[in-house]
């Protein structure tokens, strides 16, 4: 297996070469404005080096390129680049008082909402319908889209995730009418909760235009570079979508970064089950890792104000990291940092601005910048500040612990020199090398996963959870993985108050290697 | 009695209304309120009665077309006003797909004043707690009544005859229930409360596990023997509490505290979430681990939809009727049983209960026994 990742940081853009398991090379290049000349430009680096290249000259076979992006949230975040969408919903007469974009902030609504059309339609939560689907009506809506101009088109059905055959139906009546329109449907986004849901389907309908272009851009840049291998763009959960697939939902990329860089401390130390802290230029993120995932927060995520149920990781974000501020007197670290500036502000490389760094390069934990600049920080002082980083890194940590006890901590990221040897409620601190590339390295070795969140009837738990494992292992194969790799990663069932006949909510998720005939 | 339907036929109502009409200053709730309001029934809902947040947006929506409710006292009811309490049964998990709709607790009224040819004079809660808080100014706005500042809980409970007016004996009797389909019922006769679950269950059940009912009609008399009165305007004071904390980086628990005269229990991390659903209940413990003062001691939670019993270090410390509240440590907002999970910080306070629950008959219908718990009552506020 011979991959290479590459993650578009808020400061660099790192690539990374692996091969056979092992780290062959890192590059850095700075992240442009655009994003992708700075992934050309990290990909034109890792060429330089020659580790593309076998000893004949000849190109090596690479088996994918995988690429994390903040493009997508960015877009909903700074509201650019949007498409204008149509929200189609079935399920009248139910939910009429709360139409698509009702929880929208104002202006973001304004940038996305084409049109908004409700029909009947939708189901029980057991499968029954609620109202049959009203197919005239729904093409009666694609004809008012057409003529509105609307290409993009969310739609959204009550208990779609148990039953997605009515929003599949009026996906082929609105091709019918629109040849050309891009189509999400909320069931590809999963989870119970409707306006969740159809937020996010609706988010990833305004960001079709820009994927399509995005992915285009990423697939010319990696055949520029000369490399011939297919594009991958990973997720919020730590695994990968073939590019087509992420084409039609971008929205699964929105938070790749900091898992990735979680991944990538399990790939880098060995560990499955620990907890991992990222101490960036800027901030610091605490989360923890089971089976080599990061844990998943577990509720509603907002993202540019809207509210969704993506599967994020889990974290906890301080202000810490090795461009934060540092004051003496009265000592104080972060939460303001020079960031991106580090290496023309902090004191080392001639600036005004005292910062961790420059601590770490006056006692001799870093080799940068002109230690002479420093020289006037005593140890003690030194000591004080490592002492107080210290402090809020613990405090992070034990807030992210799930239970008693202490734990094994990886530090990764370039400010991982703040993490000491030893703290508190911290059985032992992990440094790792290439950790300041972690997030590449977890690009580099995502998976594939596929998830079931449904409510089951009449089955006895055991079963029930059977049935998820099985939709969420069909799922992972259509999206990519070998089925012989497979394994589950989390399994959460709830039982429903209120339900006849033993009613369950169950949510699996499995994952398993890219499979071959991908690569 | 029954039987009467126009309160105009009752001598001196005219004049009565006149003078009401004097005393009497009906107060705008504001949209700011109903903020306050979502944010404080979510506390008082005592970890169940579901998520105020569907009811807000609806009210929100409402607001923005320019409908308004406005809030009366208890005290302004004449004894035969006949007022209406609503509520939405079901499961949360189907509110959160099937979202709540305005116009069809309306509805509920609706055939209620069709079905006993009364006209009500106001709206109430029939559950403070968590998202039924909200289910009275929605029908409000619609039928332009005010909403009545009272429940029959004072915060959730998991069943009927777990209210003021069943620990008072009131009949409970008839009940409407409707679906936004159109579908309609109504309960006309049973003979007891526990009757009334049962049934109603069932066709909640068959309308796909939700919808809006108006309970059994209460008199004003009723209302200001037995409803539980200024709920409304406490949640209210609750969640803007909370927020105003929130928005100054201070404690919101000590805000909630300043409010009402409760008392912190325990504060400390959730280390153990176990949970079934049985009966159409949805039971369970949660175990923590103690922090800051409570460093070192454990404690456990039981629960039946919500938070009933709480054991420190195997000792029982509080109980139902007491509120026991868990609360996001950081936010001050409610955690409820249903999200509840690993690791997070919370702070578990309890509030005093309704008094009419501290009687022989209200312990019978909310004591820990009526949970089956065979502990004494013991109230945290009685030492």
């Amino acid at each position: 297996m011979r991959r290479i990742g590459v993650d578009v940081g808020g400061t660099n853009t790192d690539a990374v070469l692996i091969e056979e398991g092992k780290v062959v090379r890192v590059v850095k290049a700075p992240t442009s404005e655009d994003v992708t000349t700075g992934i050309l430009e990290s990909l034109a680096k890792l060429g330089e080096t020659g580790v593309l290249k076998e000893a004949s000259g000849a190109l090596k076979r690479i088996d994918g390129v995988m690429i994390g992006t903040t493009h997508f949230i960015n877009a909903v975040v700074q509201r650019r680049h949007l498409t204008k969408v149509a929200a189609l919903r079935l399920g009248l007469p139910a939910s009429a008082s709360l139409p698509p974009f009702c929880d929208w902030p104002e202006d973001l609504a304004a940038l996305v909402r084409g049109g908004v059309w409700m029909v009947e339609g939708g189901h029980e939560y057991d499968g029954r319908p609620f109202m049959p689907l009203d197919e005239a009506e729904v093409t009666r809506a694609a004809r008012e889209m057409q003529a509105a101009g609307l290409k993009s088109v969310g739609i959204s059905s009550i208990f779609s995730p148990l039953d997605p055959s009515h929003e599949r139906r009026a996906a082929e009546l609105i091709a019918a009418e629109i040849p050309d329109a891009s189509i999400t449907c909320s069931s590809d986004l999963g989870r119970i909760g409707l306006l969740e849901r159809e937020n996010a389907g609706l988010l990833n309908a305004a960001l079709a235009d820009l994927a399509r272009e995005t992915i285009a851009a990423f697939e010319r840049a990696i055949r520029d570079s000369g490399i011939a291998a297919p594009l991958f763009i990973t997720q919020n959960d730590g695994t990968v979508a073939e590019a087509s697939q992420a084409r039609r939902l971008p929205v699964y990329s929105f938070a790749s970064g900091a898992t990735n860089s979680m991944r990538g401390a399990a790939y880098l130390s060995g560990l499955q089950d620990a907890m991992v802290i990222d101490v960036g230029g800027t901030t610091t993120d605490v989360g923890q890792l089971k089976h080599g995932f990061p844990r998943e927060a577990n509720s509603v995520v907002k993202v540019g104000g809207v509210r969704t149920l993506f599967r994020m990781p889990d974290l906890l974000s301080i202000g810490l990291g090795g461009g934060s501020h540092v004051s003496l007197d009265p000592l104080k670290v972060g939460p303001v940092s020079v960031g991106y500036r580090l290496l023309r502000d902090g004191i080392a490389f001639g600036g005004k601005q005292l910062t961790t760094t420059d601590i770490a390069i006056a006692s001799g934990v870093l080799e940068l910048g002109d230690r002479a600049k420093v020289a006037h920080l005593g140890a003690v002082t030194c000591q004080r500040v490592f002492d107080e980083s210290a402090r809020l890194a613990e405090e992070a940590v034990d807030s992210m612990k799930t239970e008693a006890g202490d734990v094994t901590l990886i530090a990764v990221g370039g400010g991982a020199f703040l993490v000491p040897e030893k703290m508190t409620g911290v059985s032992r601190v992990v440094h790792v090398e290439h950790g300041d590339c972690a997030n590449a390295v977890g690009a580099a070795i995502a998976q594939v996963s596929g998830e079931c969140d449904q409510i089951f009837r009449d089955l006895t738990r055991v079963d029930a959870i059977a049935a998820a494992q099985a939709i969420a292992n069909d799922r992972a194969v259509a999206a990519g993985a070998a089925r012989a790799t497979l394994t589950t990663i989390e399994s959460e069932d709830m039982p429903l108050a209120y339900m006849p006949g033993n009613s369950v909510r169950v949510r699996v998720r499995v994952v398993g290697d890219v499979a071959e005939s991908w690569c | 009695m029954r039987g009467s339907f126009v309160s105009e036929a009752v001598p001196g109502y005219i004049d009565a209304l006149q003078e009401r009409s004097k005393r009497m200053a009906l107060r705008e709730i504001t949209l700011d309120d109903i903020e306050s309001l979502a944010v404080g029934a979510w506390v008082l809902g005592t970890g169940g009665g579901g998520s105020p947040y569907l009811g807000l947006l609806n009210m929100r929506q409402l607001y923005a077309e320019g409908y308004r409710v406005e809030l009366m006292a208890v005290d302004d009811l004449l004894d035969d006003d006949w007022v209406a309490a609503v509520s939405n049964m079901g499961a949360p998990l189907v509110g959160q797909e099937r979202l709540t709709d305005s116009r069809t607790i309306a509805r509920a009224v609706d055939l209620m004043e069709r079905h006993t040819g009364y006209r009500f004079r106001g709206i109430m809660a029939l559950e403070i707690g968590g998202g039924n808080a909200i289910q009275p100014l929605m029908a409000a706005a619609h039928l332009k009544r005010p909403v009545i500042d009272a429940d029959m809980m004072g915060r959730a409970y998991p069943e009927a005859q777990m209210t003021s007016v069943a620990v008072g004996d009131l009949v409970p009797y008839p009940l409407t229930t409707v679906d936004v389909r159109g579908l309609e019922s109504v309960v006309d006769k049973v003979p007891t409360w526990k009757w009334m679950e049962r049934v109603s269950r069932k066709i909640c059940v068959e309308y796909g596990s939700i919808a809006s009912t108006c309970k059994a009609p209460r008199s004003g008399a009723e209302v200001k023997k037995w409803a539980i009165h200024g709920t409304t305007t406490k949640s209210i004071a609750i969640g803007h509490a909370v927020r105003e904390a929130q928005h100054r980086h201070e404690d919101p628990i000590a805000a909630i505290l300043s409010v009402e005269p409760g008392k912190v229990l325990y504060r400390g991390k959730v280390v153990d979430v176990e949970r079934r659903a049985t009966e159409g209940f949805l039971r369970g413990r949660t175990r923590f681990d103690g922090m800051d003062d409570w460093r070192g001691a454990a404690m456990e939670l039981a629960f039946q939809n919500e938070w009933i019993v709480a054991w420190l270090d195997g000792k029982p410390i509080a109980m139902s009727p007491d509120l026991i509240c868990v609360l996001d440590s950081v936010s001050g907002e409610a955690v409820g049983t249903e999200t509840i999970r690993y690791g997070q910080r919370v702070t578990v306070i309890a509030l005093p209960p309704p008094p009419v629950f501290l009687t022989p008959k209200g312990l019978q219908h909310v004591g820990p026994r009526a949970f089956a718990y065979d502990i004494d009552f013991k109230s945290v506020f009685s030492a």
